[in-house]
């Protein structure tokens, strides 16, 4: 039944690309670096897939069968580039690697986390590490990942080419850390991942597909981290603060497709499952030692998420996380969200006064967030002018239509007439 | 892997305080060779010393003076074998020049 052996073939393929894309790369580009020759060795062994398995059946082994192509195939390339004797050491290597691979039933080795260290190594410009580990890890294409970081396809391939050339020529190794090092490298890993999740949450209407998708594939990744680093507070931190983020994702829009802003949020619509294995991770994470930024940001989370028990926010934990936060960090992002939080705790005067210290920072300027805040506490406060002037600034900066519609509604409840 | 390490700094300084600094340098060059990576290295003469030049349109031009004025200039280099940049990086970082100014690490690119 040809027919039938063609869907098997392709979903057997397909479920391959999924779950082990990464795993194969990085074991094929361990010896020489070079990751975009291992991906094109790659793709034409599944490429030889699909036309070898509907006939020929699916292998017991289709793994090794696509690693054994694929190595041919890169040692065809390589002999095709180099000749003489530097190649012929390396050549010989990989065919006994070959041998290996075909002879043996073993498991594959699980190289991701290395490839992961080597894609958001120092040496690699912060702004390609996302992107990278998206294409390595899960076989994302330029156009995709370009998309998701709303980067033309030409321009995201092209410094994808770059990122694996330094890979490759600079010698950065496809190596788990050693332990003193582990958890600041560990961080630059996981903030590729969390950017990755950002840019897929930050479609809060889910109407691009692409994005969406995104979160999941954070999370994805996220899960990868924690089953290789298990022991790791801060892996779990982020995957606990990822998951609280994920579970709120549909409240974020009522019925109609209309902004809704946390506080207002049905608790009921938030997803239990989710925040029940936040809750696990973030508790797990807690009895190990070393306290990061995720684990104390996914802690916000853990208590906010105390509203589904019909309980209000617990504001007085969120103003001290988001101290220690301040501390670390540094960052005025943080700064905002404890003056949202000194507001609940202390008054509207108090949260402005916080608001106050940060009036000098050109990066707020022109950031949404904290004209949003700032319009609300001044509101609070009874200042209804300047509450209306911030409101129109941070409608001018929002991007999101129904985030704008939300505070075009806000504003006119302030002022009594429609802006316009 | 071979790598360059190379040395940049403010070079009045550098120059003027060559015979304090040095038993510092000599100390790291002995423990890169001790650790078998070494390849070769050296000082470089004061940039005042440099002088540049250019073929354009078939003349050839002499500049007095390195190829770009900064305060910090190319110093010296070591030329180490390491396994990755990784090592090559620990290594750059050990040298004394690191903490006055650079050392930027690029692999070598055989002919």
């Amino acid at each position: 039944m040809p027919a039938e052996n063609s869907a098997l073939a392709h979903d057997t393929a397909a479920a391959i690309a999924r779950q082990s894309y990464g795993k194969l790369v990085a074991f094929l580009a361990r010896r020489t670096r070079d990751l975009a020759s291992a991906e094109d060795a790659l793709s034409e062994a599944f490429a030889a897939a699909l036309v070898d398995w509907p006939a020929g059946g699916v292998p017991k082994n289709p793994e090794a069968w696509l690693l054994t192509v694929a190595r041919r195939k890169q040692i065809d390339a390589l002999r095709r580039q180099q000749s003489g004797e530097q190649a012929t050491g390396h050549l010989q290597l990989m065919a006994d690697e070959v041998a290996a691979t075909a002879a043996s039933e073993a498991m594959l080795p699980d190289d991701r986390l290395s490839l992961m260290f080597a894609c958001a190594h120092p040496a690699i410009d912060r702004a390609i590490r996302a992107p990278l580990i998206l294409q390595t890890i899960l076989g994302f294409d330029a156009a995709t990942v370009g998309s998701a970081f709303l980067v033309s396809p030409a321009t995201m391939a092209q410094r994808l080419v770059r990122a694996k050339n330094k890979i490759r020529e600079a010698g950065i190794p496809f190596d788990v850390p050693e332990r003193n090092e582990l958890a600041e490298r560990l961080d630059s890993v996981l903030e590729a991942i969390y950017a990755a999740f950002a840019e897929g949450w930050s479609d809060p209407a889910g109407t691009e597909a692409r994005r969406r998708n995104l979160a999941d594939e954070g999370i994805w990744l996220g899960r990868l981290v924690v089953s290789l680093l298990p022991e790791e507070p801060e892996a779990l931190g982020l995957l606990s603060l990822m998951l609280y983020a994920q579970s709120r994702r549909e409240a974020r829009r009522d019925a109609c497709g209309e902004y809704m802003p946390l506080a207002e949020q049905d608790p009921q619509l938030w997803d239990a499952k989710l925040i029940d294995e936040a809750e696990t991770l973030l508790r797990r994470a807690s009895t190990m030692p070393g306290t990061g930024r995720y684990q104390l940001e996914a802690a916000v989370q853990s208590a906010h998420v105390v509203r589904r028990l019909g309980c209000s926010s617990d504001w007085a934990a969120i103003e001290s996380i988001y101290a220690v936060l301040l501390r670390i960090t540094g960052s005025p992002v943080v700064a905002i969200n404890r003056s949202v939080a000194v507001a609940e705790t202390s008054g509207p005067a108090a949260g402005l006064a916080v608001l106050d210290e940060l009036a000098g920072d050109s990066r707020l300027t022109n950031y949404q967030p904290y004209w949003a805040a700032r319009a609300e506490l001044l509101a609070r406060a009874g200042q209804v002018d300047a509450a209306a002037a911030a409101y129109e600034r941070a409608i001018g900066l929002e991007a999101d239509p129904a985030v704008r519609r939300f505070l075009q509604r806000r504003r006119s409840e302030l002022v009594g007439a429609p802006p316009r | 892997m071979k790598y360059m390490l190379l040395i940049y700094e403010n070079d009045d300084e550098r120059v003027a305080m060559m015979d304090e600094r040095m038993p510092h340098c000599a100390a790291y060059v002995e423990t890169m060779k001790k650790a078998g990576i070494y390849l070769t290295g050296d000082r470089l003469r004061g940039a005042t010393t440099a002088t540049t030049v250019r073929v354009a349109g078939g003349k050839t031009q002499v500049i007095d003076g390195p190829y770009a004025e900064a305060k910090e200039q190319l110093g010296g280099y070591h030329i180490i074998d390491v396994p990755d940049l990784d090592t090559a990086l620990a290594w750059a970082a050990r040298c004394p020049s690191a903490a006055r100014g650079s050392v930027e690490v690029r692999p070598i690119w055989p002919l």
